[in-house]
């Protein structure tokens, strides 16, 4: 410790606000880049199995290789290759639910800030009820309804998921209504719908950009939660959830099974909350208490 | 304040007919259920039979009183798979569940207010720093990943606590733990935030000025009044315990009603899970109801503005 009292724990409290954002940006890269090149970073196909390499522990323990860094599974696939696969499904899932549910509730929320009045109030009491609905049982629901899908998995996390973007988005329209520009705009005749897309929108992407990293982990943790209860993603493709579920048996003998992928999940989430938690503090302090 | 529960009950009613409505129509979407009972030697006369029996041959507006009918009667249905009433597998799994749920709920609300509130008087020490950590963890990583884990620790390596299944109160020890785990970082934060507020007011500074000791103006007077924002989110923390109940059954064999959603999934029994959700469904909005009430009684301006 070198700090001289004050000046030193400021110090240390800026080196630590940086690694708290560089470490989860780099990160989030580096998922982007496994999601998109996969099949040139994987060492070997996530799906083909070699009976002959079965159970291959990772390189550090005693018996495992450098030929397979993460070991292989019980079908002698490939851990690393299929955890760099896995990146696909997190990243496509929670990209487009985060895309649906941001809309639907941004549209709902504006809606029922700055119209309020009866709809406003419906809304409101659908949004509070979806909030506290286990999203869970739906999309297991959903699962036995339609089959377990990547479209399942998607319409399952974004049904209820729109609601946190409706409450918020709405607090801020109803603060937005009383601003000046917006009776200004409302003097010169400016039509609802007019004030509502180019008055209130533009007012309200910060803190829409902050509640939607906030939301990546929460959407990658539920569908892995999904994958592990086979209420997600089919087998065949790798995802994170299903890998923790294949080893879940083997965790005595063959814990490298289940341990990767689910430090993958953990990883990934973590930089999300931490991201999301930075841009907050950056671009909308006032939602501190989210 | 009669007024505002009447509304809220209006309310309640609504949201349910719309959750019925809404699980009758995905009923409807999951195909002919008699696919499902038909065997090689099935013949048609035999499925029409069927079709009368379960009523599928009315029209779709009848089907729904009907099916809104049995569930007043608390009949729903018949697992396609078990063959027995829905009614009697719920009846059975759910105590499992509350004993699972009440314990963790209790569990991490003691170390919840206990933690937040140390956290909130010692603010920047090692202990609040501890305590967020451990927050960001709880809200990171994910649950049966975690129970897994620890299975592995507590059960395989140090052989301490059972794997799996029910039993004494060493069966309870790692679910209860790992539920705990995840529940904690919501309400500690909370309390946490809560606390801050309210040692910042002035009556706060009042108790201190007359010389109450500090550790009756902190437990006594400050954390009875930050309890009150905690509470409307009472309803979401019931949420979150049935969604790691649902995961968490399923990783320690927990012979609740997660664990029965989970085994009706891989068995494609609808009926079942058709079940268990509206049995949510009905808690959910009971929940809700009652922190509104109750949320109401304890601050008049909500019955002002809602009604």
């Amino acid at each position: 410790m070198s700090g001289k009292g004050i000046e030193g724990s400021l110090r240390r409290a800026k080196i630590f606000q940086q690694l708290t954002l560089y470490i989860p940006a780099a990160v989030l890269a580096l998922l982007v880049l496994a999601a998109i090149f996969a099949p040139f970073l994987a060492p070997y196909s996530p799906t083909k199995t070699a009976l002959g390499q079965r159970l291959i522990p990772p390189f550090f323990i005693e018996g495992g290789s450098t030929a397979h860094l993460l070991g292989t599974d019980t079908l002698g696939r490939d851990i690393l290759s299929r955890v760099i696969f896995g990146a696909r499904v997190s990243l496509s899932v929670s990209l487009l639910v985060i895309l649906i549910t941001s809309t639907i509730g941004t549209v709902l929320g504006i809606i029922a800030g700055y119209l309020g009045g009866r709809t406003g109030t419906v809304l409101m009491r659908v949004t509070d009820v979806s909030l506290a609905f286990p999203a869970i049982l739906i999309a297991i629901l959903l699962a036995v309804v339609l089959g377990p899908s990547f479209k399942t998995v998607v319409l399952a996390i974004s049904i209820l998921g729109w609601a946190p973007y409706a409450r918020l988005i709405r607090g801020e329209a109803l603060r937005l209504r009383e601003a000046d520009f917006v009776a200004q705009a409302r003097i010169i005749g400016s039509s609802p719908l007019r004030i509502m897309v180019r008055h209130i929108f533009p007012n309200i992407i910060n803190p829409l950009i902050v509640i939607a990293t906030l939301s990546v982990g929460l959407v990658i943790l539920t569908e892995a939660a999904l994958s592990y209860l086979g209420a997600g993603i089919p087998p065949t493709t790798p995802s994170w959830g299903a890998m923790v579920y294949d080893g879940r048996s083997l965790i005595d003998t063959a814990w490298w099974i289940s341990l990767f992928p689910g430090m993958a999940i953990g990883l990934v989430v973590l930089s999300g909350n931490f991201l999301g938690d930075w841009l907050r503090d950056k671009l909308d302090p006032r939602l501190r208490q989210l | 304040m009669g007024r505002f529960i009447v509304i809220r009950l209006l309310q309640t009613v609504v949201a349910l007919i719309g959750i019925s409505l809404l699980i009758f129509v995905l009923a409807r979407l999951s195909g002919d259920p008699t696919m499902l009972m038909r065997t090689p030697t099935t013949t048609e006369a035999e499925i029409v039979n069927i079709k009368q029996q379960l009523g599928l041959d009315k029209s779709q507006p009848e089907q729904y009183v009907i099916f809104v009918k049995n569930l007043f009667r608390g009949d729903l249905g018949e697992s396609i798979i078990k063959r027995r009433p829905v009614t009697d597998m719920i009846g059975e799994a759910l105590p499992n569940s509350l004993r699972l749920g009440i314990t963790s709920f209790a569990v991490s609300m003691l170390l919840a207010l206990l933690l937040g509130v140390l956290a909130a008087t010692r603010r920047d020490t090692f202990l609040d720093n501890g305590v967020k950590f451990l927050a960001v963890l709880g809200q990171a990583l994910p649950g049966f990943w975690v129970a897994i884990l620890a299975i592995f620790v507590f059960s395989v390596y140090w052989h301490l606590l059972p794997t799996s299944g029910t039993g004494g109160p060493a069966h309870y020890v790692l679910p209860v733990g790992t539920l705990s785990f995840f529940l904690l970082p919501g309400m500690m934060r909370l309390v946490r935030s809560s606390m801050l507020d309210v040692l910042d007011s002035e009556y706060i500074k009042l108790a201190r000025i007359k010389g109450l000791p500090e550790r009756v103006v902190i437990w006594k007077h400050a954390l009875r009044n930050a309890l009150i924002a905690p509470l409307t989110t009472a309803g979401i923390i019931f949420a979150n315990i049935i969604t790691g109940a649902v995961i968490l059954e399923n990783v320690f064999n927990w012979p609740g009603v997660g664990r029965l959603s989970w085994e009706a999934l891989v068995a494609r029994d609808f009926p079942v899970v058709q079940g268990v959700t509206l049995l949510v469904a009905v808690l959910v909005l009971l929940v809700n109801l009652l922190v509104d009430i109750l949320y109401a009684y304890i601050d008049p301006q909500i019955r002002y503005q809602q009604t």
